[in-house]
C-alpha cells in the first residue's frame, strides 16, 4: 500500500468515524468493530482521530456518543457509516449541528442497503464497507461549511384531483385558514367516489357522505375551483412554484349561470355518458354530470354539439334565461403562485376487456365492477334496479369474479384492495334487491380493515356462496342441460378439487385499479417519479408516504397505490398536515447545492450556458462571464462537469470531493487486504 | 479469497434521484448481488465529468458503470442525455488509450428498479471478471504510482500476462 505514502499534504482535520450495527441489519454481514478498529488505525494518517461502533447510532445515546466527540476530541469532521443518507442523513446532520460542528462537515456512507443487505460474504461485505468508510474519509476532508438557502413559503396551496382524497386535503387546509386552487380535469369534483351507490362496510350511501363536502369546497371563501382544467406547466421549486393551468371553455359564462338546468332539458342531442355512467346512460351534448355537481355550471361538449357541427340549433341559447351561453367562449390559461402542491390525481379502471375469456363487451351479461355501481345507485341510468342488459330483467343467479387485472402476472401483479370488499357489497345488494343466488369467485379473500372481516360474515351468513378458485372462462357455448341461454362459469373449485361449470344469468367482474394512463406524464410534469407500473413513488414507503422525493410536492389516495376510502381521506389529510407544517414555518432551508462560477476562470465560451433545462445560467456581455442564479439553480451539476476550465464550482459535489471520495473507494482491493480473523 | 481469482473493482456512479434509489431498494428488498462494486453518489448523472471515470480506472478500479434515470425521467429533466452523450465520449476515448471500451457501462434503473441494479450490477461484474484486470498505472500489477506516470504499455498488456491481484 503505497497510496498515501506522504505524498499527499498532511492532513489537518480531526475526523470522527461512526459505524452502526444497525442491530444485527449491519453486524450481522459486517464485522462492524473490525471496521471502526481498522479505521482508526489504518486510517489515522488521514484524520481520524476516533473510531468507533454502536449498536444503533441513529438512537440519542449514539447521537449522544457523536456529540459528545466533537466537543470533547474537537472534531472538524464526521463519517457515519450506517444506513442510506436518505433515511438518516439528516439525524446525524443535525446532531453535528447541536454540538457546534457545520452540519455539512458530516459525511454519511451507506452500509446497509448497499452492503451488508445485499452481501452474504461476510468478510468481502466487511472489506467493502471499510472501503466506503475510506470514501467517505477522504470526501469529508474536502467538505466546506455550508449554509443552507432559505425560501420564503407561499401560503397557497395547489391540490390537482377533486375526488375524495383532495377534497379532504383542501378542506383541511381551507378550513385552517390558508388559500387553495383546485384543479379538476371534469367537469365537476367528485371523482370516482360520486359514481358510487353504497360504500363498504357500512353501506351508507356514497352520494349522502360525499356531496356535503363538494358542497364546502365549492362555497369555501379559500377555496378557488377550477373545474373543466388542466395544469399545463409548473415552475420553480418549494415555497414558490409558478403554475400554469388551461382552463378549458366550457361555452357557459359562469358569472350569469344559475345552474338551472334548463339547457340540458332542452337539448336536443343525446351522447352516450362513458365517464359518469361508464356507458350505461346518456347525459346532453351541454351537461352537468351528476345532478348534485359542483359546481353546478353545465359544460358543453364541442364534440357533440349539432351547433358545433351544423352551425345551427342553438336551442340551450334561446332557452337559457339569463343569457349565459357562449358559443364563443375560449379556453383561459391562467397563471397561479403557489408554495405547495397535492397531487391527488386518482386512479384508471382496468380494462376489462384484456381478459377476452371473460368475455366483456362480447357477451352482453357480462359488467364491469363500475357499472355495477351504477346500476345499483338509485340516481342510475336503471333507478338501482339490478336488471340484465336488456334493461328488464331481473337476474336469478348472479357470478362475482375477483381480482380481475388484478394479482395476475399477464396485467398487473398487485391486489387493488378494494376488489374483495367491493364484491361482497355486490352480493349482498343483489341478494337484497333480487333474492338472486350469488356465487363469489375468489383466489384469497382479504378483509384486513376495521369491520370488514365482521361484513364478509355477515355476507357468508345471508348465503352468498363462495368459489375458490380462478375463473377459467366465461362462455355462453351451453354443454350441459341447464346452460341453455346462460352465462356459464368455467372454474376449478380448489377447496372441492374439481372442475365446475356453473351457470349465471349474470356476471360481475370486480376489475382492478390500475395508475392513471397519463400518470407518468403527470410525475414528469410535476418532477417526481413513478414506480414502473405508474403509481407516484412516495418519498419512504412507510415512514413518508405522503411526501415525494420533490420537496413541496406532496401525494394523496389512489395516484400513490390502490386504497379505499378511509384510507384515501387520511392520506388526503396527512398530505394536508404536512402543506401546513410547511406553511406554518413561513420560510424553509435548502441544501446549499448549486453552482457558482468563477469568474476569473470563465473563459466565457458559453458552453454551459445552453445545458441548463432551469435557465438558470446567463451571459454577461459587459464582462464575457457567465453567471449561475442561486435561485434557479436546482444542483444537479452538469454545467460543473461540462465547463472546459473548470470555472464551474459545485457546492457540495465538487470535483476534489469526488475524486478523493473514489480514490479512497480503492484504497482496499477485495483479497487484497484480508480481514484479520 | 486464493491467489487464482480475480475478483474486479467497480466503482459505480449513482444519480441522487433513481439509480442511487434503486441501489437502496435492491438493499431493502434484500436482493443479492457480488461485494465487487462501490458506489458513489452524484446529484445526476449529468454531473459526471469524464475526469471522475479515467481517475477511478486509473486508480485501480477494473470498470466502472455508470447509472441514472431513464431518459425522459431525469429529476432535471434532460441531464441524462448530456450523461449518455459523456458516456459514449468516454468510450471512445478509452479505445484511443487501448483500453476495452466495454469497461465502461451505462445503466439506466429507476427508483423503482432495485431488481434491475441487482441484475444489471451482477451481470456487468461478471463482465469485466471475463475481461481481467485493468492494472491501469500500475507497474507489473504492483501498486498505483500516479506521480510517476501511467505507462502506455502497462495498459495495453493482453490479459494473459497479467499479474493476478496479490492476496
Amino acid at each position: 500500500m503505497t497510496k498515501h505514502n506522504g505524498s499527499k499534504p498532511e492532513v489537518q482535520e480531526r475526523i470522527g468515524v461512526y459505524v452502526c450495527h444497525c442491530g444485527t441489519n449491519i453486524a450481522g454481514t459486517v464485522d462492524v468493530a473490525q471496521v471502526a478498529q481498522w479505521a482508526a488505525s489504518r486510517l489515522k494518517e488521514r484524520g481520524v482521530v476516533i473510531a468507533r461502533d454502536y449498536k444503533f447510532m441513529c438512537s440519542s445515546l449514539g447521537q449522544e456518543l457523536i456529540e459528545k466527540d466533537i466537543k470533547e476530541q474537537k472534531l472538524t469532521r464526521v463519517v457515519v457509516a450506517a444506513c442510506s443518507p436518505h433515511l438518516h442523513e439528516r439525524t446525524f446532520r443535525t446532531a453535528c449541528a447541536r454540538a457546534g460542528l457545520n452540519p455539512f462537515l458530516c459525511e454519511m456512507v451507506s452500509i446497509r442497503e448497499q452492503v451488508s443487505w445485499v452481501h452474504t460474504n461476510k468478510e468481502a461485505a466487511t472489506i467493502k464497507a471499510q472501503a466506503a468508510v475510506s470514501g467517505g474519509v477522504e470526501r469529508v476532508i474536502h467538505h466546506e461549511p455550508l449554509e443552507p438557502m432559505t425560501v420564503p413559503i407561499n401560503p397557497a396551496t395547489l391540490v390537482v384531483g377533486g375526488g375524495i382524497a383532495g377534497i379532504q386535503a383542501a378542506l383541511e387546509i381551507a378550513d385552517a385558514g390558508y388559500h387553495v386552487y383546485m384543479v379538476e380535469r371534469e367537469p365537476s369534483i367528485g371523482g370516482h367516489m360520486a359514481q358510487f351507490d353504497k360504500t363498504f362496510p357500512t353501506l351508507d350511501c356514497a352520494a349522502c357522505i360525499l356531496t356535503p363536502k363538494m358542497v364546502d369546497v365549492g362555497g369555501h371563501p379559500n377555496v378557488t375551483l377550477l373545474t373543466w382544467s388542466e395544469v399545463e406547466k409548473v415552475e420553480g421549486y418549494v415555497g414558490s412554484f409558478n403554475v400554469t393551468i388551461r382552463n378549458k371553455a366550457r361555452h357557459v359564462k359562469t358569472d350569469l349561470c344559475t345552474g338551472c338546468g334548463i339547457c340540458q332539458e332542452k337539448c336536443p342531442k343525446k351522447v352516450v355518458d362513458e365517464v359518469y355512467e361508464a356507458g350505461l346512460g346518456y347525459r346532453k351534448a351541454i351537461y352537468t354530470p351528476f345532478p348534485q355537481a359542483v359546481p353546478k355550471f353545465p359544460v358543453m361538449d364541442v364534440d357533440n354539439c349539432i351547433y358545433f357541427e351544423k352551425g345551427t340549433c342553438k336551442a340551450c341559447e334561446k332557452f337559457c334565461p339569463t343569457n349565459a351561453i357562449d358559443f364563443t367562449q375560449q379556453d383561459e390559461v391562467i397563471n397561479i403562485e403557489v408554495g405547495n402542491i397535492i397531487l391527488a390525481t386518482g386512479y384508471d379502471i382496468f380494462d376489462a376487456r384484456r381478459v377476452s375469456h371473460y368475455g366483456y363487451g362480447r357477451l352482453a351479461n357480462v359488467f364491469t365492477s363500475l357499472e355495477m355501481e351504477r346500476l345499483t345507485n338509485a340516481a342510475g341510468p336503471t333507478n338501482g334496479q339490478i336488471v340484465l342488459r336488456d334493461g328488464k330483467t331481473t337476474p336469478k343467479a348472479v357470478g362475482i369474479i375477483h381480482c380481475v387485472g388484478s394479482r395476475d402476472r399477464n396485467f398487473n401483479n398487485h391486489c387493488s384492495v378494494i376488489c374483495c370488499m367491493q364484491s361482497l357489497k355486490f352480493a349482498h345488494m343483489v341478494h337484497e334487491r333480487t333474492g338472486a343466488i350469488v356465487y363469489n369467485f375468489y383466489i384469497d379473500m382479504r378483509t384486513p380493515f376495521k369491520d370488514y372481516d365482521e361484513f364478509y360474515q355477515r355476507v357468508l351468513e345471508e348465503g352468498t356462496l363462495f368459489v375458490r378458485g380462478k375463473v377459467a372462462e366465461v362462455t355462453d357455448a351451453a354443454r350441459l342441460p341447464g346452460e341453455e341461454g346462460k352465462l356459464i362459469v368455467q372454474v376449478e373449485d380448489t377447496l372441492a378439487g374439481k372442475q365446475r361449470r356453473i351457470p349465471v344469468d349474470m356476471v360481475i367482474l370486480s376489475v382492478g385499479l390500475e395508475p392513471r394512463k397519463d400518470s407518468s406524464e403527470t410525475a414528469k410534469l410535476f418532477g417526481i417519479s413513478c414506480s414502473a407500473n405508474g403509481w407516484f413513488i412516495e418519498k419512504h414507503p412507510k415512514l413518508d408516504p405522503v411526501a415525494t422525493m420533490t420537496e413541496g410536492i406532496y401525494i394523496a389516495g389512489c395516484a400513490q397505490g390502490p386504497k379505499d376510502i378511509p384510507a384515501s381521506v387520511s392520506q388526503g389529510a396527512a398530505a394536508a398536515a404536512r402543506v401546513l407544517g410547511k406553511i406554518q414555518q413561513k420560510e424553509m432551508a435548502l441544501e446549499p447545492i448549486r453552482a457558482s462560477v468563477i469568474e476569473e476562470k470563465c473563459s466565457g465560451c458559453r458552453i454551459c450556458n445552453d445545458l441548463c433545462p432551469f435557465n438558470a445560467i446567463s451571459f454577461h456581455e459587459d464582462t464575457m462571464v457567465s453567471e449561475v442564479n442561486a435561485a434557479l439553480c436546482q444542483g444537479c451539476g452538469t454545467c460543473v462537469a461540462a465547463c472546459p476550465a473548470g470555472a464551474i464550482y459545485g457546492t457540495g459535489f465538487n470535483n476534489e470531493q469526488v475524486l478523493a471520495q473514489i480514490e479512497g473507494l480503492l484504497l482496499l482491493n477485495i483479497g487484497e487486504e484480508a480481514v484479520p480473523a | 479469497m486464493t491467489t487464482d481469482t480475480f475478483e474486479p473493482t467497480i466503482i459505480g456512479f449513482t444519480c441522487n434521484w433513481c439509480s442511487y434509489r434503486a441501489a437502496d431498494l435492491a438493499g431493502t428488498a434484500r436482493l443479492k448481488y457480488p461485494p465487487n462494486i462501490r458506489l458513489i453518489r452524484l446529484m445526476c448523472s449529468g454531473r459526471l465529468d469524464p475526469t471522475f471515470v479515467f481517475k477511478a480506472l486509473s486508480s485501480g478500479a477494473d470498470g466502472v458503470m455508470i447509472t441514472g434515470c431513464h431518459p425522459g425521467e431525469c429529476h432535471y429533466l434532460e441531464q441524462n442525455y448530456k450523461a449518455l452523450r459523456r458516456f459514449h465520449l468516454i468510450r471512445r476515448t478509452l479505445k484511443g488509450f487501448g483500453v476495452e471500451p466495454e469497461r465502461v457501462k451505462l445503466v439506466w434503473a429507476s427508483a423503482a428498479e432495485g431488481a434491475k441494479f441487482a441484475s444489471e450490477t451482477a451481470s456487468f461484474i461478471e463482465e469485466i471478471r471475463s475481461l481481467g484486470p485493468l492494472n491501469w498505472g500500475k507497474s507489473g500489477g504492483g501498486r498505483p504510482t500516479t506521480e510517476d506516470g501511467d505507462s502506455p504499455s502497462s495498459v495495453l498488456r493482453p490479459q494473459s500476462e497479467t499479474e493476478e491481484v496479490p492476496a
